[in-house]
């Protein structure tokens, strides 16, 4: 038995490694792609081509500098003085870059997604003080060292992103917030440090994280797995949290924009103007923090910082029946210029669908093209890049504008989503019903789910079964941990292979919870919610689903299937859950503490009654006129009537 | 007697077999009046897949029963409905015999005080007939086997039969005088569910009768006799406290079973009182309240124990009565095991004052019950203040039972020794009164 789960383990390990080797890869096919492309597609552009060249000897140039003093420190450090780290250091490079994607929907929504990427070439993991900032955020930056964090993620989302109806997002997140950490390695007390660290959070950005405690926080095996470099990957010093009901405004925009080196004033983030981004079906701000390499020989670590936002507006309400989009009607803004600190500023349209203008129209036109392979699609994309000043014209502004001309065009299904509902009635017992859709024709492949259920609705981990196809499908590998009243979670992780176009449905039964009168929440008639399901998994390409893709490359190029681009690792997160538990009334307590005093006071007054008494014979008591003539009699000294 | 007690049996057992197989079994597994977090089956089944699992039962809050429990189910999980059944019959046959026995007993001193000439002349109606006690275990035996609260918890594999069996072992073994396994069952009983340890009480009473011992403090043969019988209780229960921990490799269950028993971490409804009072509690008078309660249980002991200390049996009835009504997560099926010494004491009720009105309100209420649940849990019209309501009338109803047969029993000893007609010294008719 051990020694099969051991396998399962091991198994499961190397399919993940593999995930994230196969990420990162194809993230570098990514770039170099992307560079190819630009470069290939556009020969016109032969000033910019000609212009490659000195760049990279310019950037080998900076190499070489800074290879120097890196040996100096080293040198240096030979004792650890700590004055060392005061001296002032100018091989601190930081890199700022900003990116704007916008990809018009089928549904005729527009899909637009923000990132801007700091990278900072310093190295947090020794855990050397750092007293100087440039372009890094000086708060986040105190704020990983004193606690010491390899990875942070946290997530704000308004909405739910439907996956049927939009297609993947670039940056998947569940409603309401989530925040995920990697500790150091060095941490001991991992909860103390979590519990500060979200305390810490939450005022950074406006956000109630404090109400994360041991109740809402687990600690997955599998899922999770670090996104940048790491030696180590004990789950003891990962921690993950969701606060479904979390409500996000412009309290939380405002400092996620003071992070930016630039903040709203230029570059892309002037666009980011809350009345706007606020009236829309989803919204979601999020900020990443891992280590990455600095270069291929992963000898030094820089500390990247992706903040991202995206969000879907929803044109056909907001746009009178119009279907066409400029920057200005998003945003209520056009752009001027890029951040004047940024290393790169562009913007990329998904053109993909509208090879030759059949769908919409866009303007100005741009000659530049790029190519990349996202979410296992190769999509085409028209780019501005707002560092040339031809882009803005002779208006110097730019307000990019689409309009459509047809409607029609089908959106290629995803291949994996998810949802997730609660089946029952009453208030006794419920079941989770979480259904995962493989949409491939003809591939399997595994998925690994995560369950987070408060403890309030108890679950019965033997009433779980799984099935696709109608046969029950035993999951390879399940991880739960059962919960604890008022402590923690329950924590479900299983390894399911869904089998090619198929509905694979897991349920599990539960039990509602009668909580103490002080721990429902205000409305407790609202219900309580459990935090959406993430299902990772490793999805076959579909790029490597087109088989027919041949008039394009040469023959040679593709008889066996490329390995890099055959699957791609995906996160899909499922709707929250709203669930209804018992309520004692709220109004009487006081009644309550008092008729159950009275009947145990009953109990204890007729078992001490029958206890102390013994019985005799009543004598009646004789009448008050006999009594008075009694008491005369006596003082008379003559015997009593 | 042997072929109608088996045809009892045979009854009980068929009527058991035909809930299994009705569709009646599984929504009588759910209902709180019939389970408890603690002896709750789903939960057993719970506790049995994450062993499967490679988690330990005790990591999580869902599963309370004893290692015991868990180790004798993963072998019989299979078989649970002939383990059930077979708990129930035990406990019925045990009780049976004892009753037989006791009744012997009962009668032997009977004749020995007439023969002595220890009644007074106006008590020959209260002395007891072999004929009317003839039939008494008969009708111990279906009392336990025909009651539906013993038949809902059997359907319904509430662990708590299997409480019962070993309470009525217990119970046979002291009233057989059998010193060693009476101490051997008290202590499975109280690893069980702590409370049993106030039987402890009774018991020694009744052996050192048994034994012709005088209940003396100040006999060393008294001290004697208790440190013996202490000794092989609690050596027995530190046998059996190692064993589950050998069982389990650690020492989880200890916390999650009798902490849980003891500060009532989990308020799901049922028939007792702490669910709704520790839901509504203040949050700075929990701990003390809890305190009162938990005591209260074991409150009554000693003066019972003083006040009954020639009638260990009737002792041992008011301490499974007790610790039924007070006790933390109670269900019907402990409420079942007292109601079945009721036939012992049916010689009482010529003095019970309001039996009608107590029987009334406990068939009401046992009626009530799941109307009102489902008003409030499915329906929505109700609110919990109505289950509660109907809790509070349950138990108030059984602490007048438990109260009135106390009372009949005082006062027919009373009587044996002062004679049933009292006269005033005037010659009139007297009225006994409490004082």
């Amino acid at each position: 038995m051990a020694a099969h789960r051991c396998s399962r383990c091991s198994w499961l390990l190397l399919v993940f490694i593999f995930s994230f080797y196969v990420s990162a890869k194809s993230e570098e096919a990514t770039q170099a792609n992307d560079e190819h492309a630009s470069v290939v597609d556009n020969p016109q552009t032969a000033a910019e081509t000609g212009k490659q060249p000195s760049e990279e000897r310019l950037w080998e140039a900076t190499q070489v500098n800074e290879a120097v003093p890196i040996d100096a420190a080293a040198h240096k450090q030979d004792f650890p003085v700590p004055g060392s780290v005061l001296t002032p250091t100018p091989q601190l490079k930081d890199d700022f870059k900003e990116e704007l994607v916008i990809r018009p929907l089928q549904s005729g929504d527009i899909y637009a997604s923000f990132q801007f990427r700091t990278v900072w070439e310093t190295d947090f993991t020794t855990g050397s003080k750092v007293s100087h900032y440039r372009l890094f955020p000086k708060s986040l930056g105190q704020v990983i060292s004193k606690f010491s964090v390899r990875e942070l993620h946290i997530s704000f989302t308004q909405g739910y992103w439907r996956t049927m109806q939009w297609g993947q997002p670039y940056l998947p997140s569940p409603p309401g917030a989530e925040l995920w950490v990697w500790f150091q390695d060095t941490v001991t007390d991992v909860d103390a440090t979590w519990k500060e660290l979200t305390n810490v959070l939450s005022g950074i950005f406006c956000a109630s994280l404090n109400f994360i405690d041991s109740t809402n926080t687990v600690q997955p095996s599998a899922s999770f797995k670090p996104l940048g470099i790491a030696n180590g990957t004990d789950h003891r010093f990962l921690r993950y949290a969701t606060l479904p009901r979390e409500i996000v405004c412009t309290e939380n925009l405002t400092p996620w924009k003071k992070l930016l080196p630039c903040g709203s004033k230029a570059g892309l983030a002037v666009l980011l103007k809350s009345e706007k981004l606020f009236h829309s079906s989803f919204h979601s701000q999020a900020v990443h923090i891992r280590p990455v390499c600095q270069d291929w020989q992963c000898k030094s670590t820089s500390l990247e910082l992706r903040q991202t936002l995206n969000v879907v507006f929803d044109l056909h309400t907001s746009g009178q029946g119009k279907q066409e989009w400029s920057l200005f009607k998003m945003f209520s803004r056009t752009l001027t210029e890029a951040c004047p600190l940024a290393s790169s500023s562009k913007i990329y349209i998904d053109v993909t669908d509208n090879p030759q203008e059949e769908q919409f129209e866009l303007s100005p036109a741009t000659p530049l093209l790029s190519q990349a392979v996202v979410l296992g699609d190769r999509r085409t994309f028209s780019v501005y890049d707002l560092t040339q000043q031809v882009t803005f014209g002779t208006v110097r502004s730019l307000n990019v504008l689409i309009r459509w001309k047809s409607t029609q065009g089908d959106m290629l299904r995803p291949l994996l989503h998810a949802e997730r509902y609660v089946a029952g009635y009453g208030l006794q017992t419920g079941e989770i019903h979480t259904l995962m859709y493989n949409n491939h024709p003809f591939r399997s492949f595994p998925v690994l789910l995560l369950d987070s259920v408060p403890w309030y609705l108890r679950l019965y981990v033997h009433t779980l079964t799984v099935t696709s196809k109608g046969k029950d499908n035993k999951p390879s590998y399940i991880h739960y941990q059962p919960s604890k009243d008022r402590i923690r979670p329950h924590l479900l992780e299983m390894l399911v292979q869904l089998p090619p176009h198929s509905v694979t449905e897991v349920t599990v039964q539960f039990e509602r919870a009668l909580l103490k009168w002080t721990e429902y929440t205000p409305d407790p008639n609202h219900g309580f919610y459990v935090g959406s399901s993430v299902i990772n998994a490793l999805v076959p390409s579909t790029v490597a689903m087109h088989t027919n893709i041949t008039q394009e490359q040469p023959l040679f190029s593709n008889f066996f299937p490329c390995k890099e681009e055959s699957s791609y690792f995906m996160r899909v997160y499922t709707e929250p859950l709203l669930v209804n538990l018992p309520t004692p009334d709220f109004s009487m307590p006081y009644n309550v503490i008092c008729l159950t005093c009275t009947v145990v006071a009953v109990g204890y007054g007729s078992l001490y009654n029958l206890l102390t008494r013994s019985f005799q014979i009543e004598e009646p008591n004789p009448g008050l006129a006999k009594r008075i003539a009694n008491v005369i009699r006596k003082m008379r000294g003559v015997p009593p009537l | 007697m042997a072929a109608s007690l088996t045809l009892l049996v045979i009854v009980a057992v068929t009527i058991r077999a035909a809930l299994y197989r009705s569709s009646l079994a599984e929504p009588i597994a759910e209902r709180v009046e019939v389970v408890s977090p603690i002896t709750a089956w789903k939960r057993v089944i719970e506790g049995l897949a994450l062993l499967d699992l490679g988690v330990s039962p005790y990591s999580g809050d869902v599963f309370h029963e004893t290692p015991l429990i868990i180790y004798l189910f993963h072998f019989l999980v299979d078989y649970a409905e002939i383990t059930f059944m077979l708990a129930d019959v035990i406990a019925a046959v045990a009780l049976y015999m004892a009753v037989k026995d006791f009744n012997k007993q009962v009668f032997r001193k009977q004749k020995f005080a007439l023969e002595a000439n220890r009644y007074p002349a106006d008590c020959l109606e209260l002395i007891r007939s072999p004929t009317e006690m003839h039939y008494i275990p008969l009708k111990v035996a279906m009392f336990y086997l025909l009651n539906p609260f013993t038949i809902l918890s059997c359907v319904a594999k509430s662990t708590c039969g299997l409480n019962n069996a070993v309470l009525a072992l217990f119970v046979l073994t002291t009233i057989k005088g059998n010193v060693l396994l009476s101490a051997i069952f008290l202590c499975l009983a109280t690893y069980q569910s702590i409370y049993p340890l106030t039987l402890c009480a009774p018991a020694m009473l009744y052996l050192m009768q048994h034994q012709y011992i005088p209940v003396n403090p100040r006999r060393a043969s008294f001290w004697w006799f208790v440190v013996q019988y202490l000794f092989m209780y609690l050596g027995s229960l530190f046998v059996i406290v190692c064993l589950s921990f050998f069982l389990l490799g650690s020492w989880d269950y200890l916390p999650s079973v009798y902490g849980f028993i003891l500060s009532v971490p989990d308020l799901t409804p049922n028939i007792g009182l702490f669910w709704y009072f520790f839901a509504e509690m203040f949050e700075h008078f929990r701990l003390f309240f809890l305190c009162v309660f938990q005591i209260n249980v074991f409150f009554y002991t000693i003066p019972l124990c003083i006040k009954l200390k020639d009638h260990p049996v009737f002792l041992m009835f008011m301490q499974l009565a007790v610790i039924s009504i007070f006790k933390s997560y109670p269900t019907v099926g402990d409420t079942a095991l007292y109601l079945a010494f009721l036939p012992v004491w049916s010689h009482l009720h010529r003095f019970l004052r309001n039996i009608f009105l107590v029987s009334c309100v406990l068939l009401a209420c046992s009626a009530l019950f799941p109307v009102l649940w489902h008003l409030w849990i499915y329906a929505g019209s109700a609110n919990s203040n109505f289950y509660y309501a109907i809790t509070l009338l349950f138990n108030v109803a059984q602490i007048l039972l438990v109260s009135d047969y106390f009372y009949a029993y005082l006062r027919r000893e009373h009587h044996l020794t002062y004679g049933l007609y009292l006269k005033k010294k005037d010659g009139s008719e007297a009225t006994l009164v409490l004082k």
